[in-house]
């Protein structure tokens, strides 16, 4: 533990600790009893006798003596003991670990092999079985259900629906591709999705606007048709990626322009703004957080989304 | 001069010449009591109390009720059973009313009749009296437990001991076993605990619970009135001159004459030079706490009876009239009150009070447990995207419907949403839920275009089961329309 730069606070708390320790038990051991010298005065009138502590002030007013249980007594010595059977068991004197090496993340770890421990059987039932069979099972819907609400849905939506920059699970448009292993892959191993800024390389804002409109018009949409024909000449900068006819490809998570689906929106402003400054997404890898057995489970819940008739009908 | 032996077993250091000294201790070991049986009216109310008490406590976890245990606790599954209700967490409430109601019944109870509640129902008073019947059969009366434990050990003497410590770990465990059987389902539980195959909590929660029953209702006793319970402290609040104590007649009683039946002296003196006490000191055998009620009242007294019993009897064989000890108030016995004024005093301001509170509470909380729907409802908006543009230029949010139908039966249940004009569900709007099942559905909800205000609107969320149409709930949530 480094959590002082001096070993100087270490002795400090342990040195501390014991003394509060010590001075409680003498405390109690100087107050459990005491020895009262009899005044000349007092002497034959056997102070205590009458369940006095053989005070006496202002003449005649005495303390009356109404002892704990020694029982009572005993269990104040008793934490002490357990204080001192602690402190050498747990971490508490400074940096000293304890005998026992206990530590809050170490049960942490133990609480996570517990929680693996129980649960592990029921995602490794379904580990061995292939992608499609397991979006088939009601009970691994389910479990793929609870999984996506906690993990993915913060930004793909509880509805799988995804928003600007999140994409839609549900549709069949994928960016890189919608098998089964694949879906698999891109949670395992998560995406890191491109777009380079083309601004520079196209030219001109003028530029930039003629590929827009272009790109606009290869999903069907309203454009300015001379435009277009500008665009189209320059759209063979962005072939390399999205292909020829802007159909995409899927190996290099290219989006398919032809279609309707904008992950960043679809009007002209906001098209030149991603060609001209690009975009650069990210999707987590969750293989090492999640581990396989619950990612399989969890893939296989996305790909049922998109493919209702592939899996048992889910109310 | 004598040594000073101010407590017990201590003594004083003495030199010759020197000063005489006092050794003074501040603690001091437990005399052990050795109560008398008592028999009597009130001691058949406090065993009738410990036979109703028991055997609701032994008895409840056996009950069934719809296939299942009538009363569990289940901690893992946070879900606790009484007969037909089932509470959740979330109901904690109800335990925190049921506690402030357990917390002015007492108070209320003690402002009327001072501390029955130790002296008949406490779980306390409850253990000790069955420990102490078994006491009693296996070591004998008081007088005979006295002399067992002042002879030297020996084969006989081991025997009843042992045999007694056995008898009361037996029902100590029982008790633990019971105990535990609130909170794990009591037919596993028995074979587990047969076959010895616990679970470690559960085992040691039955270990520790008959620990502290026998720990408690063998050896420390009125020591746990004494110095532990805080009740025994906080008492003289609830008290007045017209709750209802035992109480010592001092003015008949005193002074005391020791004497026996139609004693031919007694009738020679004086009247008044003679009380009714004689002094035969049963009150103070019989007490569990060790006091002597003669003393007047005091905070160790746990409002038995006992004495009364014991006095009452005597009474009876010198032909005295009884209640020399009896249930009396401080008023009562300064100012001659009969019992007629003792009981129109009970209607006084601080018993009226209390029982104001008292009777609000149990109808709020009577109410509250009756009206309460077995359904919730929460709703969780998303917040990864404000709103999104759907075909038509609807307006799409997306929530979270959180359903917990905490009753018992499956349901179906229609969802509705209303407060903007056009809102209506793009996802199914009916789901099925299982008894005591939470679901989290997610839901989309759409707006025509134009419709609602730019920025938040309210809407309500209403489910409704289709086959129970009394069982349904309503949840607020905002619905956002970009600008």
């Amino acid at each position: 533990m480094a959590d002082f730069t001096t070993g100087f606070w270490d002795g400090y708390i342990t040195v501390l600790t014991l003394l509060s320790i010590a001075g409680c038990g003498l405390l109690l051991w100087s107050q459990s009893r005491y020895k009262l010298k009899l005044t000349p005065a007092q002497d034959g009138e056997a102070p205590g006798a009458a369940g006095t502590t053989g005070h006496i002030w202002d003449e005649d007013l005495t303390e009356l003596n109404t002892p704990m249980p020694r029982w009572w007594m005993w269990l104040f010595y008793i934490t002490i003991v357990f204080a001192l059977a602690y402190l050498a068991l747990y971490p508490g004197l400074g940096s000293y670990a304890g005998k026992l090496g206990w530590k809050s993340s170490g049960a942490y770890q133990a609480e996570l092999k517990q929680a693996d421990a129980d649960y592990g059987p029921l995602f490794a039932k379904y580990a061995g079985q292939d992608l499609k069979a397991v979006a088939a099972d009601p009970q691994a819907h389910a479990i793929g259900e609870r999984l996506f609400m906690t993990y993915c849905a913060q930004c793909h939506g509880s509805d799988a629906r995804g928003t600007r920059g999140y994409p839609d699970l549900t549709d069949n448009d994928w960016l890189y591709g919608g098998a089964p292993s694949v879906v698999k892959a891109s949670i395992l191993r998560g995406r890191n999705g491109q777009m380079p800024a083309m601004g520079a390389a196209l030219g001109s804002d003028k530029d930039v606007e003629e590929v827009a409109h272009y790109v606009q018009s290869l999903s069907g949409q309203q454009a300015d048709p001379i435009k277009i024909v500008f665009g189209k000449a320059k759209f063979g900068a962005c072939m390399a990626c999205h292909g020829a006819g802007g159909l995409g490809n899927q190996a290099l998570g290219a989006p398919n322009l032809s279609d309707k689906v904008w992950l960043h929106g679809g009007s002209v402003e906001t098209v030149m703004q991603t060609i001209a400054k690009g975009r650069s997404s990210t999707m987590p890898p969750f293989g090492d957080f999640l581990g396989d057995a619950k990612v399989h489970v969890l893939a296989a819940y996305v790909w049922s989304l998109s493919n209702q008739t592939a899996t048992v009908a889910q109310q | 001069m004598e040594p000073v032996e101010p407590n017990g077993d201590g003594g004083a250091a003495m030199m010759p010449g020197a000063p005489a000294v006092a050794l003074i201790k501040m603690y001091a070991a437990r005399e052990e009591i050795y109560p008398r049986e008592a028999k009597g009216r009130y001691a058949t109310v406090r065993w009738a109390c410990v036979w109703l008490t028991q055997l609701v406590f032994y008895g409840l976890p056996w009950l069934n009720w719809n296939g299942r245990q009538a009363i569990l606790f289940d901690l893992a599954a946070r879900k606790f059973y009484l007969f037909g209700l089932v509470l959740w967490p979330q109901d904690f409430i109800y335990l925190a009313a049921l506690l402030i109601i357990c917390a002015f019944a007492l108070f209320l109870v003690t402002a009327v009749a001072g501390r029955v509640w130790c002296g008949f129902a406490c779980p306390q008073t409850v253990y000790t009296e069955i420990f102490l019947w078994i006491e009693r059969r296996i070591e004998g009366a008081r007088g005979a437990r006295i002399r067992l434990d002042r002879q030297p050990w020996s084969v006989g003497k081991v025997a009843k001991k042992s045999l007694k410590h056995v008898a009361w770990g037996l029902v100590a465990l029982w008790t633990g076993f019971t105990f535990v059987a609130y909170f794990s389902p009591i037919h596993a539980l028995l074979l587990e605990t047969g076959a010895l195959a616990l679970e470690s909590w559960a085992g040691f929660w039955i270990l520790f619970y008959a620990f502290a029953t026998y720990g408690n209702a063998g050896w420390m006793r009125e020591q746990v009135c004494k110095y532990m319970c805080p009740y025994a402290r906080f008492q003289s609040a609830m008290f007045d001159q017209d709750t209802l104590i035992i109480s010592y007649d001092q003015a008949r009683g005193e002074p005391r004459a020791p004497r026996a039946r139609h004693d031919p002296v007694l009738a020679t003196l004086a009247p008044g030079a003679a009380g009714d006490c004689i002094d035969c000191t049963m009150c103070v055998q019989v007490c569990p706490t060790g006091i002597d009620i003669r003393q007047g009242l005091q905070y160790e007294c746990i409002g038995c009876a006992a004495c009364v019993d014991a006095c009452n009897s005597v009474m009876e064989k010198i032909a005295l009239p009884p209640g020399l000890i009896r249930y009396s108030t401080g008023h009562a016995l300064t100012r001659g009150l009969s019992v007629g004024a003792i009981r129109r005093r009970v209607l006084r301001p601080r018993v009226l009070v209390y029982s104001g509170v008292l009777a609000l509470i149990v109808a709020a909380f009577a109410a509250a447990l009756a009206l309460r729907t077995p359904l919730k409802l929460d709703v969780i908006r998303d917040r990864g995207g404000m709103g999104r543009e759907v075909e038509g230029g609807a307006i799409e949010n997306v929530y979270r419907l959180q359903i917990m139908n905490t009753g018992e039966t499956a349901h179906r249940f229609k969802i509705a949403v209303s407060g903007i004009e056009s809102a209506r569900l793009a996802t199914p709007d009916e789901a099925t839920l299982g008894g005591t099942a939470t679901r989290a559905l997610p839901v989309r909800v759409r707006v025509d275009h134009g419709k609602g205000q730019p920025g938040s609107n309210q809407i309500v969320f209403e489910l409704t089961a289709l086959d129970a149409p009394s069982l349904h709930v309503k949840e607020k949530a905002v619905f956002f329309v970009p600008r």
